[in-house]
Formats: C-alpha cells, structure tokens, sequence
C-alpha cells in the first residue's frame, strides 16, 4: 500500500514538473497557449447543415406534431383563464387540503390572493397551463420509458445515458433545436419541458420498482397472480410512493424549465413577466414577479410530495378517508357555487386593474435610495473581490498583480518567495499530513501564479485526465481526456476555462461556507430549524428568481453571476454535512466519548472523517447546482461557455449553442463521475454504505 | 423399532401428498450442463455436487428427495444456506429446479404450463412468508382476500370467505387496519390467514415465526398447531430452530450444504443421529421431555398385571415421580391397548444417560 501510494506521488511530481516545463515554454511555442484555428473541427457548421437539411425535409413533420400539440395548451389556458379567480383558487386549496391539510391550504390561500392582488393572475394561469399539460405527458412518458427499461437490460444501457444527457446539457442549447423543428410559440416550451422533465419519472420508476420486497412478489405469485395482475395489482401499488416521489420531481422539473424556456417570448407567463421586466431595470416589478414564481413552486413541490407521502403511510383513518370519497362531490359542489358567487360579484371573477396593488414603485424608490448611499460599501466589496480572488484565478497572481489593483509593482522576488513559500508549505503537509495534499497545494499554487486561462491547455488535459485515472480508474482517465479532447478541437477552450474558473470559485466557497454551516447546524437544533426553511426555499426557487436580488444590488457582471450561484449551490453542501454528521453510527461516537474525546476532537478526528463518503457527494451535488445556475447566470453577463450557449440561442446559431452545450455536460459529468468514484473509494476503505 | 408404528401420528395418514424426487438446484453460468436427463438421479451425488462447486457453479440443492404425507407437518431444518428456502421454493416452483421432480399428487409440479402452475397456486397451495410479505396497500381483510381477488371472485364473496379465516387467526376487529399498524406476530397472523384463503392442500411455511419475538413465537407455534388439528393440511414447515421443530414436526429432514443429512421422526434423530451435524443439533435437548414412555419401555413377554398403565406418548418427564414410588415401575400400552412394555425407573436413567453430554464421575469401589 505504501509503495503504491509513493508511486503516485512520484507521478504527480513528474506532472507538475512537465506543467512548468510547458509554462516555461509557453511564450516561445504558440499553439500551447491556443489551440492553432486552423486546426479546429468545424462540428458546429455541420451541426447545422444536419439542421437545415431536417427542417427542409422533415419539416412538415415536426410542424404537424406542434399543430396538434397547440390544441390541449389551447384549451387548458382558455379554461383556465375563463373560469374566476376564485373558483381556481377554491380548486386549487382544495388540493392542498387533501394533500397535506389545513396549513398548506392557507399558506396556498395566501399565495392565490398574492397572485391577484399584485395583478399576475392571468399570467400565472398561462403558465400553469403549460405545467398541466406537460406534466402528465411527462410522467406517461417517463413510466412507460422507466417500465421498460425495468424489463430490459438492453434498454437500460440505452436509455440511462440519454436521461444523463438531457439533464446536464443545458435547457438553452436545445431550445433553439426545438424552435427551429417546432416553430416559434408556446409549444416549445411544453416540448422543452417535457424532456426536462421525464428523466425524473424514469428514474424513480426503475428505482420503485425494483425496491419491492423480493416476499411481497413471490407471496403475490403464490396468491395465484399472473404477470399482468403481478405488475399492476403488486409491483405497481407496492412503489406507489417512489413513483409519486417521481411525480414530484417531474412537476418541480416541468416548472422551471416552463419558465427558463419563457426566453424566447411569446407566451405571456410569469417567466417572460419576470425576464422583460429584468431587462427594463425595473427590480420591484421582477422581484414582485419572481415571488409568484417562488409561490408557485412551493406549493406544486409540497401538493405533490404531500401526495407522496401520504401515500407511504397507510393508515385507517376514518375521517380522511370519508373526505377523500367526497372530495369530488365537494370540489363540483364548492366549484359551482362560488361561480355563481363570482358571477354576482365582479370583483371574483376577475380583480380589476385599478384595485391591484403593487409596492413596485416604493420598492425600486428604497432599492435607489439603498443604493446611492452604500455606493461605496458595495463598490469596496466587488473590488476586493474582484482583485483579490476572481482575477488571480483568471489570469493568475502574475497577470493580476499591478500598482493599481494591489498597490505594487509584481518583482522577481515576490515570485520567488511565493514559490518558496509554497514549497515549504507543500513540504510541511507532505511531512504532517499526506504527500497528496502537498501536491494538491503545489498545483493550486501554480494555478494561482499563473491563471486558470493562462495555463497551456495540453497540460491541464494532462492534469484532469490523469487525476480522473486515478481517483475513478482507466475508464474514467480515458474519458476524460477524449471529452476535454473534444473541448480542445472544437476550439472552445479558452471559454471552458472561463466557465471552470467562474464555477470552481464559487463551489469552493460555497463548499466551505456550506460545511461550516452544516457542521453548525449539525451540533444546534436551533441553527438547524433556522436553516431548514431557507434551504427548501431556495432549492423550489425556479434559478432565475435568485439571480434577481442579487442584480438589483450588484448591477450585471460575473461577481454577480458567482454570488447566485453561490447563493444556490451553498444548498446540498449544508444538507450533506449536516445529514453525515446527524447520522453516524452511535456506536462509535459513544466509543469515542469513553476514550475521553474532546468535542474538538469528536469533530475533527472522529465525526468528520466518517462523514467524509457523505459530504463528498454533498460536494458533488455542490458542482451540479454550480453548473446548472451557472448557465442560467449568463443572462447577467459571464464570458464562459453558458454564454456562448445563449448567445447561440439568440442569434439562432444551433451548432455553436449546441456544441458548448454538450462541453458543459462533457465538464459536468467528469467532475459528477470523480466525485462519485472519491466518494465510493472512501466508502469502502471505511466499508460503510451511503444511500 | 417397535415403538415407531405405536407412537406414529393418529392424523397423518400414510397417502403421500407431495414428494420432492432428486431436486437440484444449481445457480451458475450454465447449470443444465451436469445432467443429462432432467430426472437428477445420479449415482453419486455428493460427488457431483462437490465437482459442481469445483466448477464456479452454486450448488443450492442436491439431489434432495422426501415425502410429504396427508395430514403431516414435515419440518426442514437447517442453519442459514443449507438450501432449506431454495427447496420450499422449487416446490412451489418460485425458483425452477435444475433437475429432479416434484409430485403433486403424483403429478410432476414442474411439468406444468404456466397457466396450469399459476391455478394450482390458486388452489392447491399456500405459502407463508419469514417477513410475512404482505400487501403495504391492502388493509388486512383486503390482504387476506387477495388471492380471492386474483380469481376473480366478487367482493362480497370474497370478504365473506376471508371473514372465516380472520375469526381463525384471531384478528376480528381488525379487518380495516393496514400492515404498518400491526405487530410482527398480527402481520404474520395475516400471512397465515391469507395463505388459508383459498383453502389450499399444501401449507408452506417458510421461517414463520423467526422474525417474532421469542415469546410471541412461542404463542404462534401453539396457534399454528391448534390451527393444525382444524383443518389438517400437508404441511413443509421451515425452520432454523431445533426447539421449534421439535414442537412442531410429525416428521423432520435436516439439511446440509444444499443436501439432506437425516430423515426422521424428531425421536429418531436424537435417539440415533447419523453423523456428528446432527448430534450438535440434539445435544442440548431436553431429553426428559422429547422422549415418551414408548421410547424407554422394555419389551416382556407375557400377560402383565398389578402394575399401573401409561398411554405410549406420554413424555416421560411426567412418569418421573410416579417411577420415583412405584419400583416395578408402569405397563405402556399402544393405542389399541396392547402393551408395548413396562417402563422402570432404571430404564428412564439409562436413557437419559445416553443424552447427556456430561463425563462419567470416576466411582470409587
């Protein structure tokens, strides 16, 4: 074990020393900065040639699909807009009542009268429409898919990968695809957010119906069953309660890509509300919209997982079960009635303008004055963090370092006792701790001197792919080097570059943020009850709606962009730490406590280390969220790949959208795979299992 | 043995219901490849089974082979792995056996179609399950009328005939109540009363009471026996506890690494166990209450007279004080009333020596 371990080390260094080389190399060969133009594979232009030649020819295809589909969305939304207020808001309560009860009814209650009062009724509605319609296309679509891929171990490798694919490459990149099949108008967001969300479905589907107890089948087969009636009467009812935690996830994932797919126009839902009002500047009204988002959110997420659980817990309660019979009679009954109501009183049926009420203007008038008068506070804070962190990263100490960012001129000697001091930093960690780590803070140094962007991109392939090898075996260095490969010949490096530094900036600090405030919560109920609400907030909360706050206060830019998708991505790292730290095996905590542990040694020596396996896959989860508000936050201005992704989109350009798309799901999958595999490796050095 | 026909159990009659004829099961790449003919006799079994297992192959069951007879409870019992689950389930086919035959009255089970086979599970057998198996949906009257369901049968039937095995179980009252609202001992009382549903000629049993509580299992096994003596079904009854066989078995095969070491009466094998496997299991038995009057009578010849009468199934740890009185000690007499022979206090000591493990004290002359 030792000797293999040294064997790495040695490797590492053999790396680091080919890294310099090349860096010192860097100024006399030029291809080791960019890669030569004239090299590039043309992917995009053929991309959308292959495009071209399908809509000419399959066109009237596609077009048909989306004449038929216009119908239902059609009709839900006259309906929906048809019918009062009130008598959609009484359904809607309703719901909520069988659901989970009388505080989610209230808190649904308050939230349609929010709608209708601030004047986003109709708005929401059209958007609601599109969610009913998708949704149960969605869960069809994905049980069906999940059911066979249940059968069928063929399926299965076919299928897994394409779900992988359609969840991490970004909802921007093949918008426009189905724009440009479908044809501009509401249906490319039912068709965008359909395949967004059935992945889900599918997965909980597989997942559920495997989970059936191995005895509940064969006493099913024992009772005579045959395979239909083992199917729909055991295997189907025995994971209800997974396959509603699928509906869960279908809807939470259908709504936001609704909303996301808003973008392109023409829909007039509460997303476009949301964006145009963004783009005028007007944060009041956007943030007043982005609360009917949030609104909306919360309470499909909490209808449908109350569905979910309550569906786990059979119990024989007489009075549930009695309003559930009746639950129709009321729903026609009440529905009925109140039209009737609306239908006396104007004001039920639809609020008039003059009576909606809306704090915009006074919210933008204190949001000015707020920020006329810590003009300089917020200026200092995107300064030093400007300076002092985002630019050493981009383009390293020796890039940054000038009289007028710090205050000096960048001599030899600095570099030499930087690199000095590094070094013995280094050494000292190989001697205390673990070789491992002195090579990491010997890379990290380098990155630091000489910038992320900087750095010659075939020694960052080498870096990347070498440690994947490592850390999740052959397969995985040899997929990370053909995947970095592609980014390379594609000629989009130097914006992946950007996107990775952007993105690694803020999952370190959210990742660090994230496990002091779940160690926190950990030890304090208090804390813990304070952070939970915040934490499933922010995790129903549509990602264009958090951009909004932070715009209103730091105007458009990449510090922007880095504190939303620290604001989301702090999120899993909490809850991961917290969930490893809460549930650790008593046995060896109360062990620890007869050997006479201090607390600080509980936490450091025993707790931590166990609950490693854990928060590495809260550091997983950390990266995906970074990466998926990452493209979102290219609307506030980043220079990366999600910014080549939606300029694609707006200048109709499908191949050069569509390729760093798959670039950004390529960087997602092989930072998801290595954390995974870090994760399993420490599961098994300390044979424990994490679920 | 001329207590064997004396003490046999007046219930089981001597018509075989089921018998399992040579089964294997092998799990592995190819299994079909050990057998020619899909019969599993072989000459030498323990032989082929060890070259099955040379051969990156599983040998579950080999070639194992009993009788189950009407009316019976026949025990398979064995530690975890003997292959004990495997077998109840080739029988009732939820695993398919690799070779061999099993015999529903006198009908190969594993000859049947797939239609066939799913009727005779809806007619001719039950199952009861070590984590009960049942239905998180169903309530427990829906549970139990499950299978009723699955034929087909309307509701109002179908609650009225699972109505009759609930009062048997003794869960009236219960009916509405959904399994997570239930202890261990009232699920498996679900499990059993489910599998009675359809009144089936076979019971299967598999581990039913080795997720209970000691006690609870210990009730259940008087309830299974009580509901036993009711309805007299063929039973196989898995267990891993030698106690709870020894309460429960008419007759009992224990099983080793896939393969039967020993059949028989529960007496057979402590009295004569075959190798020191089963030894191990019986050593720890309490003798004085597994053995019976018939089972330490000697043998006279002639009329007897003077002495007190004992019936042949009498355990013996009752006759201890009256032996301790009456030194001609006491006839025992067979069902029909001949008399066996007479049982002394002497007889009983010399048995109960052979039982117990201790050393021989060094008697001083």
């Amino acid at each position: 074990m030792e000797g293999r371990l040294d064997h790495g080390v040695y490797q590492w260094l053999a790396i680091i020393l080919i890294t310099l080389g090349l860096i010192a190399a860097q100024p006399h060969i030029d291809w080791l900065t960019s890669y030569p133009k004239n090299l590039i594979v043309p992917f995009a232009d053929w991309l959308n040639a292959m495009m071209d030649w399908l809509v000419t020819h399959l066109g009237w295809l596609f077009m048909g699909v989306s004449w038929l589909l216009e119908w239902p969305i059609k009709g839900v939304r006259i309906i929906l807009q048809a019918l009062p207020w009130l008598v959609t808001g009484f359904l809607i309560c309703l719901v909520a009542f069988i659901a989970s009860g009388w505080k989610l009814m209230l808190f649904t209650l308050a939230s349609c009268l929010y709608m209708v009062i601030i004047g986003y009724w109709s708005e929401s509605m059209n958007t609601l429409s599109l969610v009913a319609i998708s949704v149960p296309m969605a869960i069809l679509f994905g049980f069906g898919l999940g059911v066979w891929a249940f059968n069928s171990r063929q399926a299965e490798r076919v299928i897994m990968p394409m779900l992988d694919i359609l969840q991490t490459v970004p909802a921007f990149a093949y918008l426009l695809l189905i724009l440009m099949l479908f044809g501009f108008g509401t249906v490319v967001g039912l068709i965008a957010s359909v395949l967004y969300s059935f992945p889900p479905m599918v997965r909980n589907t597989i997942v559920g119906l495997r989970r059936v107890p191995a005895e509940v089948i064969e006493s099913g087969l024992m009772s005579g069953a045959t395979a239909r009636q083992l199917f729909w009467q055991v295997r189907v009812p025995s994971s209800k309660r997974q396959l509603l935690l699928g509906v869960n996830q279908a809807t939470m994932a259908s709504l936001s890509m609704v909303i996301i797919a808003s973008i392109i126009g023409g829909t007039a839902d509460i997303g476009w509300e949301v964006l145009s009002q963004i783009r005028k500047a007007q944060f009041g009204e956007s943030l007043l919209a982005g609360l009917v988002i949030a609104l909306m959110a919360m309470v499909i997420d909490r209808v449908t997982s109350g569905l979910a659980s309550q569906s786990g817990e059979y119990e024989n309660r007489k009075g549930s079960q009695k309003l559930r019979q009746h639950s129709l009679m009321i729903a026609v009954g009440g529905g009925l009635a109140f039209y009737a109501l609306a239908k006396l009183v104007p004001v039920l049926e639809v609020w008039p303008r003059e009576m909606e009420f809306s704090p915009a203007r006074s919210m933008n008038e204190s949001l000015t004055y707020l920020i006329v008068n810590f003009r300089k506070e917020i200026e200092m804070i995107k300064t030093v963090a400007f300076f002092f962190v985002m630019l050493p990263t981009k383009i390293g100490l020796q890039g940054s370092i000038s009289p007028f960012t710090w205050g000096f001129e960048l001599q030899t000697w600095h570099s030499l006792a930087y690199a000095t001091s590094m070094t013995v930093i280094g050494a000292i960690c190989a001697y205390r701790f673990n070789p491992y780590i002195a090579i990491f803070v010997l890379l990290f140094a380098i990155f630091f001197y000489f910038g992320l962007t900087k750095m010659p991109w075939p020694s960052l392939v080498l870096i990347y792919s070498f440690a994947a090898w490592r850390v999740g075996g052959l397969r995985l260095g040899i997929g990370t080097f053909f995947g970095l490969g592609f980014i390379v010949v594609t000629g989009i490096w130097p914006e992946a570059m950007l996107s990775v530094y952007l993105c690694s900036i803020a999952v370190i600090i959210s990742f660090i943020l994230g496990a002091g405030l779940g160690i926190w919560a950990a030890g304090s109920d208090t804390v813990s009850a304070i952070l939970r609400p915040i934490n499933d907030t922010l995790q129903t909360m549509p990602l264009f709606v958090i951009l909004i706050p932070f715009v209103m206060i730091f105007k458009i830019g990449e510090f922007t962009a880095l504190l939303a998708i620290i604001a989301y991505a702090i999120v899993p790292a909490i809850r991961y730490t917290e969930h490893g730290l809460r549930n650790l095996s008593e046995g060896v905590i109360e062990a620890a406590e007869m050997m006479g542990c201090t607390k600080r040694q509980m936490l450091w020596s025993v707790k931590i280390p166990l609950a490693l396996p854990v928060m590495m896959l809260g550091l997983n989860q950390t990266i995906m969220y970074g990466i998926a508000m990452l493209v979102i936050a290219a609307l506030v201005g980043t220079n990366g790949l999600e910014q080549v992704v939606y300029i694609g989109l707006s200048d109709g350009n499908f191949g050069v959208g569509l390729i760093a798309g798959m670039a950004l799901a390529i960087i997602a999958m092989i930072a998801d795979r290595m954390t995974q595999a870090w994760s399993r490796n420490r599961q098994s050095d300390l044979d424990i299992s994490v679920t | 043995m001329t207590s064997e026909a004396a003490v046999s159990n007046a219930a089981a009659s001597t018509k075989v219901k089921l018998s399992c004829r040579n089964v294997w099961k092998i799990y592995g790449e190819n299994p079909a490849q050990f057998f020619d003919a899909g019969n599993g006799v072989v000459d030498t079994p323990q032989a082929l089974a060890d070259s099955i297992a040379n051969n990156d192959h599983i040998v579950a069951n080999a070639d194992v082979s009993f009788d189950v007879h009407v009316g019976e409870i026949f025990v398979i019992m064995g530690l975890s792995g003997s292959g004990k689950s495997t077998i109840v389930r080739c029988i009732s086919r939820l695993v398919e056996p690799t070779a061999g035959a099993i015999l529903l009255d006198g009908e190969d089970v594993l000859k049947k179609s797939d239609a066939e086979l799913i009727d005779i599970r809806r007619h001719k057998m039950g199952m009861v399950f070590q984590s009960f198996g049942l239905m998180p949906h169903l309530n427990v009257i829906e549970n139990i009328a499950f299978p009723l369901k699955l034929q087909g049968i309307g509701e109002q039937d179908r609650y009225t005939q699972a109505e009759r095995v609930i009062e048997l179980v003794g869960l009236q009252g219960r009916e509405s109540n959904f399994p997570n609202e239930l202890s261990g001992g009232q699920q498996q009382r679900v499990g059993i009363a489910r599998s009675l549903a359809v009144e089936p000629e076979v019971w299967l049993l598999d581990e039913p009471f080795s997720a209970l509580d000691p006690l609870i299992r210990k009730r259940m096994q008087d309830e299974f026996l009580r509901i036993q003596s009711v309805l007299n079904k063929s039973i196989v009854f898995i267990t891993h506890d030698f106690q709870e066989a020894l309460r429960v078995a008419d007759r009992m095969a224990i099983m080793r690494d896939g393969a039967i070491v020993q059949i028989g009466r529960p007496v057979d094998l402590i009295l004569n166990p075959v190798d020191d496997y089963v030894r191990e299991f019986t050593r720890d038995v309490p003798w004085e209450s597994v053995l019976s009057a018939a089972d330490v009578a000697e043998a006279v010849d002639g009329p007897v007279s003077g002495i007190g009468r004992i019936a042949a199934d009498t355990p013996i740890d009752s006759l201890l004080s009256y032996l301790g009185d009456n030194a001609d000690g006491v006839a025992v007499e067979a069902a029909d009333g001949s008399i066996i022979g007479i049982a002394r206090a002497a007889n009983v000591v010399k048995a109960l020596a052979t039982g117990s493990g201790a050393t021989p004290a060094v008697v001083r002359k």
